[in-house]
């Protein structure tokens, strides 16, 4: 009898061509010149970055579009102990709330030490050179400490 | 006693192309459109369900994404088929006959025009002996126009895949409800959808034995109008036979891949509540060569 077969490599390849849409394409925009735009729901208020043309809770479009310092709050945060690729551990991952923004973005926190990282830290984008940046969020290197005092309890306790 | 569910207002929108704007940009409006020709709003409906393929995205779980242009707050009672919008339909049908609920809300959405539709269809095939091929669509529809072809009747020949963006939204409501809506709701008096075996070589591509049994199960006789999903042209034939279709006027298109199905019930909603029809069987389609149909009857308010 034959040895029975355990495994069929049948590779599969699709392409697809990446559409962000409209809203997503002018924040993307945005950032290649090193701004950050948003978009407020007008039903609700709340402001999305980066936005998507749609306020997923009130399904309306968002067409009223602002733009943000760039600056935000640390509402929760990761120190990561473990390699990544290009990474050197230990580094630290936070989800910051832009000021002005009612969602929080994931972004790299560093020129600090991790240990110094804390809920309520004022941090601020440190921006690719103008010549290199590119419609992606990769435009952002990372956040760092601004300086400023930590925000008050207030201001980020919904979104930890 | 299944409660009557009736189709109260449609929307669809199609472009060969849509260069800018994503998914849940080409869905909103549809959906406000359909929403606003009902004079409901998304917290109205009882149940919300879509029909469409992450893989003409490319990402996982797109249609959840797609929820965006719904407004799923307060949380909704929510479902999906990776399917064409029509089976959404069915099930939505099904939810309402239960009897909890008044309203519902199907959509589907497409944007086929950013990949490779030919080769991604290829994977909702065998994946050991088939898939692995990459049988493009169109050459699977041309193995069945030349079965047909063999039969010694004239066949069309068979074009390109048909591509084209693009978005349906179909709001149901039952009995009274649906009266109070428009003065003018479409029936769906029967609705059913059978599928052909898998392999199709053990399958008679010539003939619809899916279409006929689900046409049966539905009640879908002595129609004066059809609204036929027909991907490819030399499908309409088979439909037409399966169906016993003579000389009643027949309305097939292809539609945009996960949409046109759907559309058909728009489409023949359309019809019957402007009184162009009094009754009409509604087809949709999915799979290779026919493989999924969904028969129904529609009916215009009596």
């Amino acid at each position: 009898m034959s040895d029975p077969v355990t495994i069929v490599e049948t590779p599969i390849r699709l392409d697809y061509s990446y559409t962000p849409g409209v809203a997503a394409s002018r924040f993307l925009r945005s950032v290649e010149k090193g701004e950050i735009v948003g978009q407020r729901c007008p039903k609700c208020q709340k402001v999305y970055v980066p936005p998507r043309g749609a306020c997923s809770m009130c399904g309306v479009a968002t067409d009223e579009e602002l733009t943000l310092t760039g600056k935000g709050t640390v509402t929760t945060f990761c120190v990561t102990n473990v390699p990544s690729p290009g990474l050197d551990p230990p580094y630290v991952t936070a989800w910051i709330r832009l000021d002005g923004a009612d969602i929080t973005s994931m972004f790299l926190v560093q020129e600090c030490d991790p240990s110094e990282v804390r809920l309520g830290m004022r941090v601020e984008p440190v921006w690719v050179d103008a010549a290199d940046r590119k419609p992606n969020i990769g435009s952002i290197q990372y956040y760092r400490p601004s300086g400023e005092p930590d925000a008050p309890y207030d201001d980020y306790k919904d979104y930890i | 006693m299944a409660r009557d569910v009736a189709i109260v207002s449609w929307a669809s929108f199609e472009t060969p192309s849509e260069p800018a704007r994503n998914e849940v940009e080409i869905l909103l409006p549809v959906i406000q459109e359909a929403l606003g020709m009902a004079g409901l709003t998304q917290q109205d409906i009882g149940f919300t369900v879509s029909g469409s393929s992450d893989y003409l995205q490319g990402f996982p779980f797109a249609f959840v994404g797609a929820l965006d242009a719904v407004g799923a707050w307060p949380p909704i009672r929510e479902s999906h088929v990776e399917m064409d919008g029509a089976f959404a339909l069915y099930e939505a049908v099904n939810v309402l006959r239960h009897g909890d609920l008044e309203t519902a809300l199907v959509y589907a959405f497409a944007r086929p025009s950013r990949g490779e539709l030919d080769r991604t269809l290829a994977l909702q095939l065998d994946p050991y002996y088939v898939a692995p091929l990459w049988p493009d669509a169109r050459s699977l529809a041309g193995l069945q126009a030349q079965a047909l072809r063999d039969t010694g009747i004239d066949v069309p020949e068979v074009p390109a895949t048909y591509v084209a963006d693009g978005a349906v939204a179909v709001v149901l409501a039952v009995g009274d409800k649906a009266r109070s809506i428009t003065d003018t709701p479409v029936w769906i008096r029967g609705i059913d959808h059978r599928i052909e075996p898998p392999s199709l070589g053990v399958r008679d591509l010539t003939t619809s034995p899916s279409t006929r049994t689900a046409a049966q199960t539905a009640g879908a006789t002595d129609v004066d109008a059809a609204f036929l999903h027909a991907p490819f042209p030399h499908q309409e034939l088979i439909l037409r036979a399966s169906l016993g279709l003579d000389a009643q006027p027949v309305n097939a298109a292809a539609g945009p891949v996960m949409v046109g199905g759907l559309e058909r019930f728009a489409a023949a909603a359309a019809a019957l509540s402007a009184g162009d029809a009094r009754r009409a069987v509604a087809h949709a389609t999915a799979g290779p060569c026919l493989q999924q149909n969904l028969v129904a009857l529609l009916e215009a308010a009596a």
